[in-house]
């Protein structure tokens, strides 16, 4: 649900990325706030366990400039992976404008993989929303891992619905700002026909 | 679409200001914060530059959701009030209508009680305001007709911009 604010022209955009545990979702949000200008990123927000696992979420505002006059503001979120964290990760796509999935490219993780998609699905449509037609882009992490599947396979059994689909290194930024920047302009695109 | 978007003209904006700004001072509180429940601030008034509103804002509405959760969980629809108190600052976090959350910061300058009996008063107001701002929402070809939005023309270049490409 953006928030939009005419008396502050403000657009606020809230953007969760999601997959299975160990993906690299906090490690995209780490990276865009390592790397993000001081001046435009908020603090980043992390409920994890003493072992650096996301417990609840983690938080990261950024400004991202003006569109039409309007300030845009992106809310970004990730969820726990964890299977038994179901709860909260139902709570934390509440209200959310776009859906990054963070797919683990290990030939070992495919099955979480398909999994978390299916849990987002329902998940989702918990919420109110549709998996077929919320803004949605496809990450595959992990692309410099020895045990990665061939992209052609990963593309087969993940992409359902023709969605952006950018490979990526999280952890060293490849792909980050290329898998925010498919979801933005899904959603600006989005509130553009609404 | 099954979302409604929430959208803010300048006069509604003003009336929800007013209000939290009247009941910051009435209330002998150090900060209110008005956010919605998917983690938005919306309004706030007081010392705010003292406190990261952001950061309060994501964290108020996932300890909401949270102890939403819980309510379902043990049967009850929800719990409309939440009190965290500290060694100085205490906490008073309160629903409004169906999307807004009330958040006042007080210290011993102020009460549980006086802090809970302005927000009561503060809270029916503001849920007014919300139900206008709702019903609009729901009201695509109604009210809302009178105004262009400003997204119409949104162009891959605006958007480029926007990641300093």
């Amino acid at each position: 649900m953006t928030f939009i604010n005419y008396a502050s022209r403000e657009i606020n955009c809230k953007i969760v990325y999601y997959g299975p545990g160990l993906c690299g979702k906090t490690t995209n949000i780490q990276w865009i706030f390592e790397q993000a200008n001081p001046e435009k990123k908020g603090k980043l927000v992390s409920l994890a366990t003493e072992t650096d696992r996301t417990l609840f979420f983690d938080f990261l505002p950024l400004d991202m400039g003006t569109v039409k006059g309007f300030k845009v503001r992106f809310h970004l979120y990730t969820v726990p992976g964890q299977v038994f964290y179901d709860a909260s990760r139902k709570l934390i796509l509440r209200g959310c404008d776009g859906v990054i999935f963070v797919a683990d490219s290990q030939a070992a993780r495919l099955e979480a993989n398909i999994e978390s998609i299916a849990n987002l699905a329902t998940n989702l449509k918990e919420n109110g929303f549709d998996i077929r037609t919320i803004p949605y882009v496809l990450q595959l992490n992990k692309r410099d891992m020895p045990t990665a599947a061939p992209v052609q396979e990963l593309e087969q059994l993940l992409r359902f619905r023709n969605e952006p689909m950018i490979e990526a290194v999280a952890n060293r930024g490849v792909g980050v700002i290329d898998t925010l920047k498919a979801t933005a302009r899904q959603i600006l695109m989005d509130l553009q026909r609404s | 679409m099954a979302k409604l978007d929430l959208v803010m003209f300048e006069e509604e904006y003003n009336q929800l200001q007013e209000i939290i700004g009247r009941l910051q001072v009435d209330s002998s509180s150090k900060v209110v914060f008005l956010v919605d429940k998917n983690g938005q601030q919306i309004a706030a008034a007081g010392d705010v530059r003292s406190i990261d509103a952001t950061s309060l804002a994501s964290l108020t509405a996932g300890n909401v959701a949270a102890t939403d959760g819980l309510a379902k969980l043990i049967g009850e629809k929800e719990f409309s009030l939440l009190f965290h108190e500290g060694e100085k600052d205490n906490l008073h976090i309160s629903i409004v209508g169906k999307r807004g959350i009330l958040v006042v910061i007080f210290d011993q300058s102020s009460s549980l009680a006086l802090v809970r009996l302005r927000v009561k008063k503060a809270s029916r107001e503001l849920q007014e305001i919300f139900e206008r701002v709702e019903y609009r929402a729901q009201d695509q070809g109604g009210e809302n007709a009178k105004f262009e939005s400003p997204f119409t023309e949104i162009t891959d270049e605006d958007i480029d911009r926007l990641f300093g490409d």
